[in-house]
């Protein structure tokens, strides 16, 4: 994980996002077990209490599982990966889409620009 | 009881001078609060009289639900903002004298650490760097099973790799339980690591709240609002 944090914004959500990414991209796999609070708070050099809050809200999105005493797992439930995944991406483009009709493009007008793009990764 | 640390109407004068006024504030167990605020303002001597250093106060601090007093020492780990150790002292002579001293220092850590900090525990403290003797103190005060751990600018004067090695170090080894009161003017490179930031002006507190309440409701840094604070 990434261990340049925005101090503008809350640490925890930061994680979040970042952890939300990997489940959704798979390099975190359903049930795969999580790095301990210790652990990662060690990694990151933040505060253990801020990696706490991240996965309690993990937890109540239903993202992360907590076994008694054997930590952390990703869920098992790939219906919630894949709306995660669905959420996350309808996010991004809604911000895009925003954006490009503030500088005036028309819904078609994006269409040809995206199926015209040069970038090197497509 | 769930705060480690409760302060009440504390005042300090120094002579007719009042440099700390009226200061009420807690520290909840398993939290990490940074103390900030400029040169001068009363930092060293809250945490001075915090550690039982100094005497004279009024208002009423209690640390584990006592007041300041022998229990105090025993269970506050305090890192002054000056260093204390004889520098013809090594640090396997400074283990041993702390062993003595405090029931809750732990030998094998202090040793772990201060190899994991690259330091020779038969080098004499006068010969280290600066940063070596900031890395060997931290070494030793984090090397205490302490219920609070007071640092007093444990990052003043050293470069950001060694700043880094620093909080990594009292990150990983400050135990949840235990609290920690942290005071620097460098909150740029250090704010991930805290709970809760106090800002002391004019020996007054003008803020004491959660870091990321202060970045959800202002949308900025503790740095960024210090320098609004103190402009």
């Amino acid at each position: 994980m990434n261990k340049k944090f925005d101090n503008n914004i809350p640490i925890y959500l930061q994680i979040i996002d970042e952890i939300k990414i990997m489940i959704a991209s798979g390099s975190l796999k359903l049930g795969e077990k999580l790095p301990s609070v210790r652990e990662l708070a060690q990694n990151l050099g933040v505060n253990p209490n801020t990696i706490q809050r991240a996965f309690s809200v993990l937890e109540q999105e239903g993202l992360v599982f907590a076994e008694r005493t054997a930590g952390r797992y990703i869920t098992n439930d790939e219906v919630i990966v894949m709306n995660l995944k669905e959420n996350l991406a309808t996010e991004e483009l809604n911000k895009f889409l925003d954006y490009m009709k503030k500088i005036g493009f028309t819904k078609e007008e994006i269409i040809e620009k995206i199926k015209n793009s040069k970038r090197s990764d497509d | 009881m769930a705060n480690i640390v409760e302060v009440k109407n504390f005042s300090k004068y120094y002579g007719k001078k009042l440099v700390l006024k009226d200061l009420n504030f807690t520290i909840p167990k398993g939290q990490i609060v940074g103390l900030f605020g400029e040169n001068g303002c009363g930092k060293t001597t809250l945490l001075k009289t915090m550690a039982g250093l100094l005497k004279d106060y009024t208002g009423e601090i209690l640390i584990d639900s006592e007041k300041i007093g022998v229990h105090t020492k025993s269970v506050v780990s305090y890192l002054p903002d000056i260093s204390y150790f004889n520098k013809n002292m090594t640090p396997k002579k400074a283990i041993d004298i702390f062993s003595d001293f405090y029931s809750d220092f732990d030998r094998k850590k202090a040793l772990s650490i201060i190899q994991d900090l690259g330091l020779n525990e038969n080098m004499k403290i006068l010969k280290m760097s600066k940063g070596m003797q900031e890395k060997f103190s931290i070494a030793m005060v984090m090397s205490r099973k302490a219920k609070l751990y007071i640092l007093d600018e444990p990052l003043g004067g050293i470069d950001s790799t060694a700043r880094d090695y620093i909080l990594d170090t009292i990150i990983k080894n400050y135990n949840e339980d235990s609290s920690i009161l942290l005071s620097t003017h460098l909150i740029n490179d250090v704010e991930r690591i805290f709970d809760k930031a106090i800002f002391i002006k004019d020996g007054s507190i003008v803020l004491n709240e959660y870091v990321d309440v202060i970045r959800e409701e202002k949308g900025m840094s503790i740095d960024k609002l210090f320098r609004e604070v103190y402009r």
